[in-house]
C-alpha cells in the first residue's frame, strides 16, 4: 500500500523539505532514534531516513531530507497529496533514554531534524536538555523553533556569526561542557566530520557520547550488512544494533569511507534524473 | 524365447542458452522441455514397485504416478497427481538438489543415469502455468470458501511460507502473509537469480495464492512493525514463522570493511530484488568487478560468481577451502559455471583481505590447504600448508560463507525458544515452537538448508495447524 505526503514544508527551498506522512501503522510504535526505509516507486532505490517526529494519535510520522542524490531528487518533485511506494518501519534500536540529569543534544544540518525527536524523548523523560545547533548561516537553520519548544536551552551557531555564534557547534559544546561537570550524556546527529569532531570534543571530559549513524543500507533489517561500520574493534550493522552508537569507540574513518562506495554510480543516476527532467520540461 | 534387457538410454538432454551467450544476459539458462521430450524422458522410468524416488523427496511428491501421467501425454494427471503435495513445483523443477534428493534414489541411477525428474516436474508445472488459480493451488477446480473468522498469519513470505498459505487456503482457512520487504517471495526473490529461477515464475505462483484468497501485506517487519502477541489480538488463531536465516556471517579476517567486498546477501540483493543489473533505469547501484573472487561452494556462491560474469567481470574465481567434491552446490549450478567460465580456486582459505589508500579493495590473500581427516559433517577437514600462502588480485569480493539467524524477530519474541546456534526450537513432528500456537520452519530452524526442506516443514506445520482450527482429520 502506497503512503500518502499529507504535508510538505520547504525547509530549505530545493536543498531540504520536511514531509509528514500517513503512515498510522509505523508512527504507533516509532521511538526515538528510529528510522525508516522508503522507496519512491518500482524503479526506485530502497534509502533509511531518520523518523524525525512522530505523532501516534494522527497517526503520521515526519521525516525531513537533504537533496542529494537521485531518490532525495524525486521526493523532493512529490507534493502533498502524492504518494511514496513504499514506506517500512519503525527501523533500528531506538535511543536509551532515561532520566540521567542534563543531556547536551547536538546537531548539524539535517542532523538537527533527526535530533529534534531524539532530543524530544530526553526532555519527556524529564532530563534538562541543551540542544546545540549549527549551520553555515541563519537560512539554513533548521527546527530552531520546534527544539525552542521543549528544550531548556538552545545554543545556536553559525558560520558567519548571522545567527548566534560565529563558529563551530563542538566551540559552543566544549565551553558548555567545561562550564558544567554534571552533564550525563551527549548525542551527535549529523555529517560524519560533525560527529567525530564531537566525539574528540568530549573524549577529555569523559562524557558519554551517542552518535547517529547514517551508513549506506538496503533492507534495513539485518540480512546484508551493508551498513556494517566498526564499533570498538567489532564489526556493527547500523541498521538492527544501531544506528546510535558509542561516539568513541567508532571508526569514523572507516565509515567516511564506506560511504563513498557507490559515489560513481549516483553521480551517474542523477545526472540521468536531471537529464530526464530536461527533455520532460522541453516537451511540455 | 528369452528377452535381453535394453541397457538403460541416456537421460533426454534439456535445451539451454550456449554459455557464451547466456553469461551475457540474466535470461533463464535451461529452456525445459517439450511435450515429446518430456514423453520420451517418462518412458526411461522403471515405474517401481516401491518408488525410492518418493522417499527422497522432502515432500513426498507422487513422483512414480505423476511421471506415469507424462509417458502417456496426460499432463493434466501428471499436474494432479504433483499438487497433491507440493505447492510450488515451478520453483522446485528448478532449483531443488535432484541429485542428493529423488534422483539420487532414482534405481536407474545405479546403473546409468536417473530420470530426469526435477526437469519433468518443471515441464508439468510450466505446462499449466495458464491455468486457474485454485487449480493451481490445490488441483481442483473451484477454491475452498473461504470461512468466516478462521485466519492464520505467516510472517515472511518465503517458500515455507507460501507453502503454509496454499495448504491451508485450499482448506478455507484465510490467511495473511507478513514481509519485511517491499516484494513477495523472500529468498526467491532477493536470493536466487533470474537466470536460474525467473520472477516471472515466483510472481505467478503468488498471483495464484492471491486468488485462492491469501492476503500479502509488504513493508511489514516482524519485530518492528507488529509483534507476535499483536497477531493474535488482531484475530489470528495461529502463527507460522517463516522469516529465513537472514543474517549474513562475514569471515573475521582483516580489510573485511574494505570497499568492494560484499556479502552474498547484500551483492545478490542488489541485483535480484533492486535489478541492479538493469542500473541506471532502475536506481539501485551494483558494484562493477573486473576481477571478482567469491568464497563459498554452495549455491549462493554459485549465484553470486555467474551474476558477477553477467555483470561484466573478466574473470571470476571461486575460493574454497575444501575441494570440489566437497562443494554443497547443486550439481547443476556447478556444472553450469564453470561451463560459463568460473575458475575454481579449490583447497584455498582466505586470510586477509588487501586495499589501497583510499579504503577499496585491491586482492585476497590465501593460504592453499590439504585436505585432512573427515570432520564432524563428514567432509574432509581443510588443513593448512605451512608456508604456501598466494595472493590474488582483486577489485571485487563476495562472502558467501553461509547464514544466521535473523534476530530481529526472535529478540522481539518473549518465550521463544531457540538453540546453541540461534534458531528456533520446534517440536520436529508438528512444527510448534514453544508459544502455543506459533509455529516456525524453513532456515530459521533448520539453518541456511534449501528451498524444498523448508517447503516440506511447511507442510508439516500447515497440516498441523489446519488439523487444530479446523478440528482432527
Amino acid at each position: 500500500m502506497p503512503t500518502t505526503i499529507l504535508a510538505k514544508r520547504r525547509l530549505i527551498p530545493g536543498k531540504t523539505s520536511e514531509l509528514v506522512l500517513d503512515a498510522p501503522h509505523i508512527a504507533a510504535k516509532a521511538r526515538p532514534g528510529n528510522f525508516l526505509i522508503l522507496r519512491v516507486n518500482d524503479h526506485g532505490e530502497r534509502i533509511p531516513l531518520t523518523i524525525a517526529d512522530a505523532d501516534p494519535e494522527k497517526g503520521t510520522v515526519t521525516i525531513v531530507y537533504l537533496v542529494l542524490g537521485k531518490t532525495t531528487a524525486l521526493l523532493e518533485t512529490l507534493e502533498a497529496g502524492d504518494a511514496i511506494l513504499d514506506v517500512c518501519g519503525p527501523l533500528g534500536a531506538p535511543t536509551h533514554i532515561e532520566k540521567t540529569g542534563t543531556v547536551i543534544c547536538v546537531g548539524g544540518g539535517t542532523g538537527i531534524a533527526a535530533m529534534h525527536h531524539i532530543a524530544k524523548g530526553h526532555a519527556r523523560a524529564g532530563n534538562h536538555v541543551v540542544a546545540v545547533i549549527g549551520a553555515r548561516t541563519r537560512e539554513l537553520l533548521l527546527f530552531y523553533d520546534e527544539l525552542s519548544a521543549f528544550c531548556h536551552e538552545v545554543l545556536v551557531t553559525t558560520d558567519d556569526g548571522s545567527m548566534g555564534r560565529k563558529g563551530l557547534v563542538t566551540e559552543s559544546l566544549r565551553d558548555r561542557l567545561a562550564a558544567d561537570p554534571s552533564v550525563a550524556e551527549v548525542v551527535a546527529v549529523g555529517p560524519v566530520p560533525m560527529m567525530r569532531a564531537v566525539a574528540e570534543t568530549t573524549r577529555p571530559f569523559g562524557v558519554r557520547t551517542t552518535v547517529s549513524l547514517n551508513s549506506i543500507m538496503v533492507d534495513g533489517i539485518g540480512m546484508c550488512g551493508a551498513c556494517r561500520v566498526t564499533v570498538g574493534g567489532q564489526i556493527r550493522f547500523a541498521c538492527v544494533d544501531g544506528p546510535e552508537f558509542d561516539g568513541h569507540q567508532v571508526d569514523f574513518g572507516e565509515l567516511c569511507a564506506r560511504l563513498g562506495a557507490f559515489r560513481d554510480q549516483e553521480r551517474v543516476s542523477l545526472e540521468k534524473f536531471h537529464e530526464c527532467r530536461c527533455h520532460d520540461h522541453q516537451k511540455a | 524365447m528369452t528377452t535381453k534387457k535394453p541397457k538403460p538410454s541416456p537421460r533426454t538432454p534439456m535445451p539451454e542458452q550456449p554459455a557464451a551467450v547466456r553469461r551475457g544476459n540474466f535470461s533463464e539458462v535451461t529452456l525445459g522441455y517439450d511435450l515429446s521430450m518430456a514423453m520420451t524422458e517418462a518412458a526411461r522410468c522403471l515405474q517401481c514397485k516401491k518408488p525410492a524416488c518418493v522417499k527422497g523427496c522432502p515432500v513426498e511428491v507422487n513422483i512414480r504416478d505423476f511421471i506415469g501421467f507424462v509417458a502417456k501425454g496426460d499432463v493434466e494427471g501428471a499436474f494432479a497427481a504433483i499438487k497433491a503435495t507440493n505447492s510450488l513445483p515451478a520453483v522446485c523443477g528448478r532449483v531443488c538438489p535432484q541429485e542428493i534428493q529423488c534422483e539420487g534414489a532414482c534405481i536407474l541411477g545405479k546403473k546409468g543415469q536417473p530420470v530426469a525428474i526435477g526437469r519433468l516436474e518443471r515441464f508439468v508445472a510450466d505446462e499449466f502455468a495458464a491455468r486457474s488459480a485454485c487449480e493451481q493451488i490445490t488441483g481442483q477446480p473451484d477454491c475452498a470458501l473461504t470461512r468466516d473468522g478462521i485466519t492464520a498469519a505467516c510472517i515472511g513470505s518465503g517458500p515455507s511460507s507460501l507453502t503454509v498459505a496454499g495448504y491451508l487456503a485450499a482448506r478455507g482457512i484465510k490467511v495473511t502473509v507478513y514481509e519485511a520487504l517491499h516484494e513477495l517471495g523472500g529468498v526467491l526473490t532477493y536470493g536466487i537469480p533470474e537466470f536460474r529461477l525467473p520472477k516471472a515464475i515466483v510472481a505467478r505462483e503468488i498471483a495464484a495464492l492471491t486468488d485462492s484468497g491469501v492476503t500479502f501485506v509488504t513493508n511489514w517487519v516482524g519485530g518492528k512493525t507488529f509483534t507476535i502477541p499483536e497477531l493474535f489480538d488482531m484475530g489470528h488463531k495461529a502463527v507460522f514463522i517463516g522469516v529465513g536465516a537472514g543474517l549474513p556471517r562475514f569471515l573475521n579476517i582483516p580489510g573485511e570493511s574494505l570497499i568492494g567486498v560484499f556479502s552474498a546477501n547484500e551483492y545478490l540483493t542488489r541485483v535480484n530484488l533492486g535489478r541492479a543489473y538493469a542500473f541506471p533505469d532502475y536506481d539501485t547501484p551494483i558494484y562493477p568487478g573486473k576481477k571478482v573472487v567469491v568464497l563459498g561452494g554452495g549455491n549462493v556462491a554459485m549465484d553470486a560468481a555467474r551474476t558477477a560474469l553477467r555483470l561484466g567481470a573478466e574473470e571470476v574465481r571461486l575460493v574454497y577451502r575444501r575441494s570440489k567434491e566437497e562443494m554443497p552446490a547443486r550439481a547443476e549450478e556447478l556444472h553450469h559455471a564453470l561451463e560459463e567460465g568460473v575458475i575454481l580456486e579449490c583447497l584455498c582459505g582466505p586470510l586477509a583481505f588487501s586495499g589501497d589508500e583510499r579504503g577499496f579493495l585491491t586482492g585476497l590473500s590465501v593460504q592453499r590447504m590439504c585436505l585432512g581427516e573427515p570432520d564432524e559433517s563428514g567432509r574432509c577437514r581443510p588443513c593448512p600448508i605451512e608456508g604456501d600462502t598466494a595472493h590474488i588480485p582483486c577489485d571485487l569480493a563476495v562472502v558467501a560463507v553461509g547464514t544466521g539467524p535473523n534476530p530481529v524477530l526472535l529478540n522481539a519474541t518473549a518465550g521463544l525458544e531457540r538453540n546453541r546456534r540461534g534458531y528456533v526450537v520446534v517440536n520436529e513432528e508438528t512444527g510448534e515452537t514453544s508459544l502455543d500456537n506459533v509455529f516456525a520452519g524453513g532456515d530459521i530452524v533448520t539453518g541456511s538448508a534449501t528451498v524444498i526442506l523448508a517447503m516440506g516443514a511447511g507442510r508439516r506445520a500447515a497440516k498441523e495447524i489446519a488439523n487444530r482450527l479446523l478440528g482432527r482429520d
